[in-house]
């Protein structure tokens, strides 16, 4: 008979299933779930956009793409890029089309990493660093980032995190679950203490366009001395509502991109080609669709915050994604308790701050990618619990 | 005049005063001077209910009318649709481009009623030269709220 034991790679049975997918499973079989538990847009995909992937489909555009992804596409990408940032990439060299940002990160990670290799990951943060990280044989090094910093990393932090064996730095911002974002100062503060090592930076800027208040998102890619270090990973999942049509892109200096394309070029082929088609029309005449989405998110993400903060659940404005991360432990109860609790009670459905790393427990993170009467329900629900538990 | 304050009494007129406020960022008492401002000065002209009539199967029916008129010297098309907006059966009075003039919804309680409502009232008018009446068999969807089962949301309970 067959040892499955002695077949399969020990990097991949040795990680651990997510602890909550218990409850995860447990949610999805409930009825009358009331939830603020997704990490993915409402909206639907704008129609003008859809309508290209019709046409594209009608025409048999059907076959595979340059690995790189279309041209076309590309160069649509960098005029975004410049228009948006100020950032240039040459579309020939500097730029590739994966599935999603997360191949994108998952290629930059494997391209850059060899055992033994340092990669610095600030936590609570999304949850495919950390293993993607150890699949290449790198050794994860957590910072975690802190509430009075409003999550950001701290150049303090970054320094007592680096040894001689760093390779990589992960900057997810804005932050999936936190909310935060780092500002031109924060990052300049960090492009202070990489600028004299040979640190790479893979920075996750797939919330980009959902930066809130007066900020405007920065990339560090645009602080003096980054752009040589820096691979920037962004996608059309969250900007334009279009989490199924898995697209996303690395941009950085030719020599990381090139490696990158190679192994995008084997395991991948190419990003799926009517997805690109319909990304193009997004990257010309997407810029409304954005604008209309984020004031929207804007009035639930004011909203949700009053409303948790009323509950006496303090929650610090989140300035990016689309995420709030409210404390509760005024509750006495730990991340997977509140959340478990609140489930079986009242059947909202919120996820444990401790789902997104160690540095999560005491906070949950609420999605407000619902509408506002949906979330004014949760809220409610969330009020009556709170009520009971005292 | 608030445009955004505008865009959510118009998304919904039943968010409170601090919903809107948090919404928008100011004051509650900025947000009722405001609506008051815009109410007096005749930008905000009501708050109406969409409501679902044939759940209640009470058999009452709407129709649009097409108008074609003579327009009156002087007054255009103005006095007529004065005219025709003063019956408590007419919801809305439209002037239209294109192939007639004054685009009419009547309410009634019955098609029967609707029907002799056109004849005996809107066909009399002098101006008017001819009608045409479309009634309503179904509402889909009405003031951006859809009345029958739309799409439902697919994306499960949680992802992160």
């Amino acid at each position: 008979m067959i040892d499955y034991g002695k077949i399969l790679n020990s990097k991949v049975t040795d990680i651990k299933p997510s602890g909550i997918r218990k409850f995860f499973d447990i949610a999805e079989q409930m009825k009358d779930v009331v939830s603020l538990g997704v990490g993915e847009p409402d909206f639907p995909t704008p129609w003008h956009i859809r309508s290209e992937a019709i046409k594209a489909l009608e025409k048999g555009r059907t076959r595979y793409t340059s690995n790189q992804g279309l041209l076309k596409m590309r160069e649509e990408i960098a005029a975004l890029t410049k228009r948006k940032y100020n950032l240039s990439y040459n579309p020939q060299t500097e730029i590739l089309v994966s599935i999603g940002g997360s191949e994108a990160i998952d290629g930059v990670i494997r391209a850059v990493v060899s055992a033994g290799d340092e990669v610095i990951i600030p936590q609570p943060s999304y949850v495919c660093y950390e293993p993607i990280t150890v699949l290449a044989g790198g050794t994860p090094v957590i910072i975690e980032t802190k509430a009075e910093n409003e999550f950001r990393i701290t150049p303090e932090e970054l320094k007592k995190a680096i040894t001689p064996k760093t390779k990589l730095l992960i900057l997810p911002y804005p932050c999936n679950p936190t909310g935060a974002i780092m500002r031109k100062c924060d990052l300049e503060a960090i492009a202070e203490v990489l600028k004299d090592t040979n640190i790479l930076i893979l920075s996750d800027e797939i919330y980009s366009e959902l930066t809130f208040g007066t900020e405007k998102h920065v990339s560090i890619a645009e602080i003096d001395g980054m752009w040589e270090r820096t691979v920037v990973v962004n996608g059309f999942s969250k900007a334009y509502s279009m989490t199924g049509w898995r697209l996303g892109y690395a941009m950085g200096p030719e020599e990381i991109i090139k490696q990158v394309t190679k192994i995008h070029q084997f395991s991948i082929m190419c990003a799926p080609t009517i997805s690109q088609y319909a990304a193009v029309e997004a990257l010309i005449n997407g810029d409304d669709d954005i604008a209309e989405m984020r004031e929207e998110y804007d009035m639930r993400r004011r909203i949700i915050v009053d409303g948790f903060n009323k509950l006496g659940l303090t929650c610090r404005e989140p300035l990016g994604a689309f995420y709030a991360f409210p404390s509760i432990e005024s509750t006495g109860l730990s991340s997977d308790e509140f959340c478990e609790k609140l489930l079986y009670s009242k059947g909202v459905a919120i996820v444990p701050g401790t789902a997104f790393g160690k540095g999560g427990e005491g906070f949950v993170r609420a999605s407000y990618c619902y509408s506002i009467d949906h979330i004014k329900i949760a809220l409610e629900r969330i009020g009556e619990f709170l009520k009971e538990l005292k | 005049m608030n445009v955004k304050l505008l865009k959510l009494l118009a998304k919904n007129a039943r968010y409170s005063i601090n919903e809107l406020a948090v919404m928008l960022g100011i004051d509650e008492q900025t947000v009722e001077n405001e609506i008051n401002e815009m109410e007096n000065n005749g930008l905000i002209k009501g708050y109406k209910g969409v409501i679902d009539w044939e759940k209640l199967d009470t058999g009452a029916v709407s129709a649009i009318i097409e108008l074609k008129v003579s327009p009156q010297a002087d007054h255009g098309f103005e006095e007529i649709a004065k005219r025709v907006m003063t019956y408590k059966e007419v919801e809305s009075v439209y002037l239209m481009s294109g192939g007639y003039d004054l685009c009419v919804v009547v309410r009634g309680k019955s098609f029967q009623q609707v029907a002799m409502f056109v004849a005996k009232e809107l066909s009399t008018i002098d101006a008017v030269n001819s009608t045409a009446t479309h009634f309503i068999l179904r509402r889909y969807k009405e003031l951006d709220i859809a009345l029958c089962d739309g799409d439902y949301d697919d994306r499960g309970s949680i992802s992160l």
